[in-house]
Parts: structure tokens; sequence; C-alpha cells
């Protein structure tokens, strides 16, 4: 039976005679490797290599001994693979007076970070949401003066915090650190709640209101099951920042409770005796895991992080 | 509906109770401090905080330190470096990336990894990499080049581009993805116009779509003017300030005359002309931005 | 010689067939139609044509030349899309000039084209602006006006009136028609809307999933849609369908329920008669009340709901029990539940083969 599609086509088209015409015809011919796929591809592929150089010579140094080292060439790979410099690292590498290596200052800043996080974005999270639901005289004032807050540099509010924590009986010790760490991840955490709950529907909020739904209740009940990725986002923010800051770490803890970067920096830039390049690197990339693991497992949601806190305002 | 009144004033009082700690934190912190500093500033506090009013003797003094104007020149030079290479570094990658290529996701993730790094980490890898007996240079050295000197960090002429480079594969990444974002939001027809009217790609890129992306390269030109003055983690890591000198920034002389040098009076001063750099910068680019929607 | 003239022209995304070995020959100074619902492919083709879409099978021809792997700036055409794509830092002046700059030409050549074109789009008063500060229809203006200054013989538009509101849209589909007489460029454009294409096409392809359905002009798509798919895509209301059987010698009779509809003024295109067929006849062409008893089959048909609409008044019956549509004079006083009497000439009919939903 005749298709009538196919007949379709033979009764639509015109005058067209079904002469093929000489020339060019059907596909063109894409050669795989064109100029600009080169060039392209090429330039891709050696900026993959700048980025990824440090990284490989990192691990490669922290698996060699100390007399291949010296040998010289640190990109070749290890010819005897050794994890003595990571054990030395993390359990007897030398801080000032104290040479338990970096599970002392891992675990400073594993409770470092998750109080400050969970504070951050706990206080962040409500603020956000007053804001974005709730309007009131000053609020975006205040909101304003926080977002500057994020421009300006630290330095100029080291000492008053100093001063403040000192009153507070806290300074130097862990929790001044994640009182520290909870102030200055307002301004970004809080600009991100704002603007995601400004997002959400109004409509969903008035009609939590008609129903006779609260401050709280509303943020408990409505907006907190349904903002899930906006909190992962906002813990890879904090995550990220706090288990890498240095600056704070080194001006509000005394040397007992340096966090991981503090203590690592001192590893490897303290002047005694001969360098172990291989124990310094092995101390550099386990301080480097734990962002580095979070970065690779959260994939979009930490560009999505990146852009919502450098997108500010 | 006299007991209107009281119910509404109760439920915004919740939001104003909640809202506290962002008022406190803004108010206290943010404003009270900052100006607390300045103020401190004029004084000749030493160990600790003194009320001793000195007007500007501290400026004088930190102007006439020649490693304060070290500092600024490597924050200058670094600064002016890392917004042109990186700004151009990101946006040509950025370009490449939105070519429809395969491997996007690899790549992307590849160039933006070091983002997600510690400025210490940073700092110290490239401590290790630019090691002049065992790091590049040897290793080129021992390839037969034997003259080849790449030797940034004991240099005082140019170890600040030593920092450079451990910065620039350090924040490009973020860059990227900015500009990424920002040349996805170019409507579709207009590449198919240009193509039309045959324009090369070339100068689709720099006379059509870069004029259209300003807004995304003002911002980002913002971001890293704020980045920048911050500088201070990866100067401690990698160069510790030197050789001598060399390598000292703004923040770090901020640092060491506060905690380590009982110089309260000077760390003060410093910042507080940090604090300046940044304004300078960051208010016409607010008033441009916000104009005068602010006040609500 | 043909002005535009395509052959077999097929497209795959992967295992997807999206244009289906299409051939079209357009003459010089023609405007052709592409019309279709969205995912039709009307208009991949035109970007096909465009060169902006590489083929994967078939070839173009533009003017003479075979295209196929042209760049589209060498094919000699300009385009028009539907949300203009204006250069947006540039002035008006600038849109305008900045493919003739890069084509190196002399400034005198290129004010004399932009002097041009701002005469015949009237134009002249916005050279200095910029897209932003120019309305909805000034900017198409200037977006065909790119395509006039670089003196192409063919002038694609891709939907450029969907993004205007309804007397917008009216008032330039005029001056694209006039725009048309004035410059008698072949034109291809592409639309969903059936009013555009009615009124602006000297001939129209009706599309579907990628294969032509239908080429031919207005009227003889609307008189004489060639399948099913065309006649109920053309016209709103659409066209009245009635299921039912050919029978009699040489196919006299159509009949459905107990009505039999005499088949001898129908002008068959076909010999064959299957015995299951679909009849349509168009709203407008049935006549009510009196003038139904004078044509050559009336019915009665029972009023279900009627809709005023100014000029004249739609009205949905039912015909034993099947919707059944007809327009009447907006005067009319007909009320729902009524019965009265329609009728209509087969000769203005389209009766279609069931099975294969081909015109008959």
């Amino acid at each position: 039976m005749a298709n009538p599609t196919t007949l379709a086509v033979t009764a639509a088209a015109t005058d067209a005679a079904s002469v093929k015409l000489s020339g060019p015809q059907g596909r063109k011919p894409r050669r795989r490797f064109s100029r600009s796929n080169i060039f392209i591809y090429g330039t891709l592929i050696l900026v993959a290599v700048y980025y990824l150089l440090p990284l490989y010579v990192m691990i490669v140094t922290s698996l060699k001994g100390m007399p291949e080292i010296r040998l010289g060439n640190i990109f070749a790979p290890p010819v005897e693979i050794t994890f003595e410099p990571w054990v030395k690292a993390w359990a007897t590498a030398c801080t000032g007076l104290n040479c338990d290596g970096l599970s002392r200052g891992f675990w400073n800043s594993v409770r470092i970070t998750v109080p400050s996080v969970v504070f951050s974005i706990a206080i962040a999270s409500v603020n956000g949401y007053a804001l974005a639901n709730w309007r009131f005289k000053g609020a975006d004032f205040f909101f304003t003066v926080l977002i500057f807050g994020a421009f300006i540099p630290y330095q100029v509010m080291l000492y008053p915090i100093v001063i403040l924590l000192r009153e507070l009986g806290l300074y130097g010790s862990l929790w001044g650190l994640v009182l520290v760490h909870t102030i200055f991840g307002m301004p970004i955490l809080t600009l991100l709640f704002r603007n995601y709950f400004t997002s959400v529907p109004e409509e969903l909020f008035k009609a939590a209101r008609v129903d006779g739904a609260g401050f709280w209740g509303i943020y408990f009940k409505i907006m907190l099951p349904m903002s899930l990725p906006i909190f992962v986002v906002a813990m890879i923010i904090q995550i990220t920042g706090i288990w890498n800051d240095f600056l704070f770490g080194v001006v509000y803890t005394k040397p007992d409770v340096y966090p991981m970067t503090v203590q690592l920096n001192n590893i490897v830039n303290s002047v005694q005796g001969v360098k172990e390049y291989n124990v310094n690197m092995a101390a550099t990339i386990i301080t480097g895991l734990v962002p580095l693991f979070i970065y690779f497992v959260s994939g979009k949601l930490f560009v999505r992080g990146i852009a919502a806190g450098a997108v500010k305002g | 509906m006299a007991s209107d009144r009281p119910n509404r004033l109760f439920r915004n009082l919740t939001a104003k109770i909640a809202a506290i700690p962002m008022i406190l934190t803004a108010v206290c912190v943010f404003l009270g401090g900052t100006v607390w500093t300045v103020v401190y500033s004029f004084t000749n506090s030493k160990l600790l905080p003194r009320a001793n009013f000195v007007g500007l003797d501290q400026y004088e003094r930190l102007w006439g330190t020649h490693r304060w104007i070290v500092s600024i020149e490597n924050l200058l030079i670094y600064g002016i470096c890392s917004m042109v290479l990186s700004l151009i570094i990101g946006f040509v990658l950025a370009a490449l990336m939105d070519q429809k290529i395969r491997f996007e996701n690899t790549f992307r993730t590849i160039i933006l990894y070091p983002f997600a790094l510690s400025f210490i980490v940073t700092g110290l890898v490239w401590q290790w990499l630019l090691n002049p007996d065992l790091g590049l240079q040897s290793v080129v050295r021992s390839a037969g080049w034997v003259s080849f000197s790449f030797d940034p960090l004991y240099n005082a002429d140019i170890v600040i581009f030593g920092v450079l480079i451990a910065g620039i594969w350090q924040g490009s990444g973020l860059i990227m993805v900015l500009m990424l974002a920002g040349l996805r939001g170019i409507d579709d027809s207009i590449w198919k116009a240009a193509r039309v009217d045959g324009i090369p790609l070339w100068k689709t890129y720099i006379f059509i779509v870069i004029p259209m992306m300003r807004p995304v390269f003002i911002t980002t030109l913002v971001l890293i003017t704020s980045g920048i003055v911050r500088l201070y983690d990866l100067i401690v890591a990698q160069t510790s300030g030197g050789p001598g000198i060399a390598s000292e920034v703004p923040a770090k002389y901020v640092y060491d005359y506060m905690f380590q040098g009982q110089n309260l009076g000077q760390g003060f001063a410093a910042s507080t002309m940090m604090l300046l750099a940044v304004l300078i910068v960051i208010i016409p680019w607010a008033y441009l931005e916000f104009g005068g929607k602010k006040r609500g | 010689m043909t002005s535009v003239s395509i052959r077999d022209l097929s497209l795959k995304f992967g295992s997807l067939e999206v244009l289906k070995s299409l051939n079209i020959d357009i003459d010089e100074g023609e405007f052709l139609v592409l019309l279709g619902p969205s995912g039709c492919g009307k208009s991949t083709l035109l970007n096909c044509i465009a060169g902006l879409l590489d083929i994967s099978g078939g070839q173009i021809f533009i003017g003479g030349n075979n295209v196929t792997w042209s760049e589209p700036s060498e094919r000699g055409i300009g385009m028009v899309f539907q949300s203009y794509a204006l250069y947006p830092q540039m002035s008006v002046e600038g849109n305008l000039a900045f493919g003739l700059k890069n084509a190196r030409m002399p400034k005198p050549e290129i004010a004399k084209r932009i002097a041009r074109a701002a005469e015949v789009l009237q134009i002249e008063p916005l050279l200095k602006r910029k897209p932003a500060q120019l309305s909805g229809g000034q900017r198409q203006r200037v977006a065909i006006g790119r395509a006039l200054v670089r003196d192409v013989d063919v002038f694609l538009f891709d939907e450029p009136l969907s993004n205007l509101d309804a007397k917008l849209r009216a008032e330039l589909r005029v001056e694209i028609k006039r725009l048309h007489q004035r410059l008698k460029n072949t034109m291809i454009y592409v639309t969903h809307d059936q009013i555009e294409a009615l009124t602006l096409a000297d001939r129209i392809a009706i599309m579907r999933n990628g294969i032509i359905q239908q080429l031919a002009s207005p009227n003889e798509i609307y008189n004489r849609p060639v399948n099913l798919y065309v006649a109920g895509f053309m016209g709103s209301p659409g066209m009245n369908f009635i299921t039912g059987e050919i029978s009699g010698a040489g196919g006299s009779t159509f009949g459905f329920g107990d009505t039999q509809i005499p088949l001898e003024r129908y002008p068959f295109d076909r010999e064959d008669r299957p015995s299951k067929a679909v009849f349509g006849i168009r709203p407008e062409h049935i006549s009510c009340g009196t003038a139904a008893s004078a044509e050559p089959f009336s019915i009665d048909v029972e009023i279900e709901v009627v809709e005023p609409m100014g000029a004249d008044t739609l009205v949905w019956a039912l015909l034993q029990g099947k919707e059944f549509r007809f327009r009447v004079d907006g005067q009319s006083d007909l009320r729902a539940g009524e019965t009265v009497r329609v009728g209509f000439d087969p000769a203005r009919a389209s009766i279609f083969d069931a099975a294969t939903e081909l015109r008959l």
C-alpha cells in the first residue's frame, strides 16, 4: 500500500526535475584536524597541563624518598614509591614545640569548621529569609552595610575583633575563631539565601500566612524543605572558605589550636635543619584534600556556589 | 481593627529579633570596627591601644618607610598584571570552551580545581616548583639547556612575578567560569547575524560580543580588585616576603606591625590605607550600579 | 533561471532525520512561505538554505550557483531573525555599515547604500540611535535594512513578527508586503501564523515532520488541500470532516448515516474510489436558512452553541451527533437548541481517502 508521506512528497514537489545538477552535494567535508580544531584543543590541552602540573608534582614528590628527590628531576615519577613522607607529615612533623604532625591541625580544622559552618548557615539563612519575606524598616540599610563588609579588607577589623574576643574570654581559643568565621561568613551567605528566598513564589508564603503560620513556622515547614540545594551550595562555600583560611587562623589562635593551614605553613617554612621536601608535599596534599574532595564531588554545585558568592549584589 | 495592630507588630518583631545577629554584626563589627581602627590610626599605640592622638604622625612614618613603599609597588604591579592577565586568560579560555567542544566538563574541572585550594597550599607548591636547585630550573637545565635561568623567587627584581604565576594559576578558573556564563547569555541569533553579514569570528568577539559583556567585565574587575588588596596568604607561603623585603605586601605589613612589631599605630594606619584603596574602587562602582535605588 | 533550488535536501541530527529529501524550486521575485507547527522543520530548513546549518545530503542552488558548501555570507542571502539580532552597542548606522566595512567597501559606496536603504524603509531619522531606543517595529525595519544594504538577491525571514503584539503584527505584515512589491527580491519567510502565510505568500510550503505536505499558491492550498493534514491545518475554525462511504457508479454518492451527498459536481483528481472516505467542507462555504435550500445539498442540523464575533457569527451545531461548524452573518439571530437548515455545494468540498488521507 502506498505510503501517504512519500506520496505527499512527490505530490508536493513542483517542477523539480530530478536531474541531479553537478557540483558539491551533501555534507560539507570537515577535516577532523582542521586548523581551528587544532588551535582550540591544542590550547586547551596546553592549558590543562599548566593547571595539572603542580598537582602532579605534589603527588609525585610526596611519594619519593629524599635521595631520589635530591637527584633533581621533579617531574620524574617515583622509582620507588614510599608512603613514609605521608606518615611523617601526619604523625610526627614538628611545629614549634609539638611534634605530633598535621593530625593535630587536621582535627583543629575540623573542630573549627563544623561549628562555624553550622552557625553561619543557620544564622544567615534566617537572616536571608527575614530580608526576603519580612521587610521591616532599616532592613535594607543594615543589609547594605553587611555587604560592604564583604568588600572591606579584613585588616581594618582585625584588632577590634581581638579586643572583642578578649572581652568575651575567647581570644586564642577555638570558639573564638568559630565566632570570627561566623561573623565574616554572614555577608555572602545572607546574600545567597536572600536571593534564593526572593525567587520562591510569594504565593506559597501568602498561602502559609493565610493558614496561620508565623515567622518560624513558615521557615521550618516551608522554606527549609524546599531549599536543600542552596544549603548545599552554602555549605560548599563555607567549608572551602573556612578550611582554607589562614589569616584568621594565625591571628586569633594559640599554637595548640592552630588550624591545618597555619600548621602547614609552619612545618614547611620553619627554617630548622634539612628541608624534607617529600614530607612538605605530603603535608600540602593532606591539607588540600578536604576542599578538593568537596570540589570533585560537588561538580556543578561548586560552580554555582562561587558564581553566587562572586556575584555580590 | 484594634486587635490587628499588636498582632502585626509582633510578627515583624520576630523577624527583627531573628535579624539581630545580622544587625549587630553589621553595626558593631563592620562599621564599628572599621571606624575604631581608623580613629586609632591617629594615635601612637604601641603594644596596646592608647588614645594618645598624634595627628598624621603614623601616616608620615608609614609613607617614609621603605618597606611600605615596596609593599605598595608590589601590590600595584601584582594587581595590574593580575587583572589584565586573568581577564585575558579567563576570557580566552571561556571563548574556547564556548565552541561546543567535547570534554567541556573535564576541562572546566581541571581549570577550576586550583580555586578550591588554600592560598597556603598554592604558595607552597609553587615555591617547590620554582626551587632553583630541584625544581623547574634544574629540570630544564639537565635536559640540555644549561644556561636556562628561571629563579624568580630568589631574584628581588622579579620575585613578584613568581608570585603572579601562582596567583593566576589559582584565580583564573573563577574568571573563566564567570566569563563563560556571560558568553552563554548572549543571544544565539547575534552570532548568526554576524555570520550572515560575513564578519569573521574574531571580529565578532571583539566588536560585538565583548562590548555586550561589559557588565560581566566590570563585575569581574571589581571582584579581582577586592581580592588583590587582601593578598597575604600567598606571599607568606611562597616567599615569606622575601628575598629580604622584595615581595612584601600591605596586608603583611599590617600583620607584622600589629602582632609582631608591637606597633599597633602603624598597623592601623596601614590598614586604613588599604581600606581607602578599596573604597576608591568600590564606591564609584556601587554608585554606578545601584545609583538611586539604594535607600529602601 | 530559478532563484533558489533545493535538491533532495536532507538533514540528520545523529540518527534523527529532521528534513527528509526535500525538493523546491523558487522563482525569481517569488515570496515563498514555509508554514507549519513547532518542530516541523521550517526554521531548520531556512537555516540550511542560509548556510548556518550543514546538511547531510542533497544540494542547494542560489542564483544558479551551487552553494551547498558555501559560507552564509557567500550565498547572496540576507536574513532577518525573530529577535532582530541588532548589534546593541552600535547605532543604527553602525549596524548597517558593519558588514560593508568588513568587506572593505569604499566609504562613499557604504554611505550611498545606507541612504538608499534608509529611504526605502523610512528609517532616516533613526540612523544615529541605538537599538535600545527603537520600538519593535523600527528594530525590525533596521534588521531588514541590514540585509538590504548588502544588495542580496534572496531575503530570509525567520518568524520576524512573532515577538510583536497583534496590532503591530498586522501593520508590519502589510509593510513587508509593500516592501516585496517595491524591491521584487526573492523572499523566503518562515512562520507558524496562517494569516501571515495567506496574505504574504505567492506560494506556501506546508511542512510537517520534515516533509513538505503541499507546495502551492494560497488559493490552491485553501480550496484544494492535497491531504487531510493540510485541510485540517488551514482555516480557523477548521474544516468540517465527515467520515462515510463512497458508493455508486464511478463514485456518485457519499453516504454517511442515512444521508447521501451527490458527488457529480465534485472534481475528482484521482481515478480510484476507495470505499471509506472523509468528506470535508469549510464553515465559510456553508449557507444557512433559505439560501441553504438553493444549494445542491442541504440538511437539518441542531444548534449547540452560537458564538457572535462581530462581523460574523460562528455556529457550532450537531450533524448526526457529530460537531459541525458554519458561519453566518453577524446580524442573524440563531439560538442554541434550534434546528436549522444548512446547505453547500459539493464542488467546493474536499474528499479524502480515509486510509491514505490523500485527496481524491
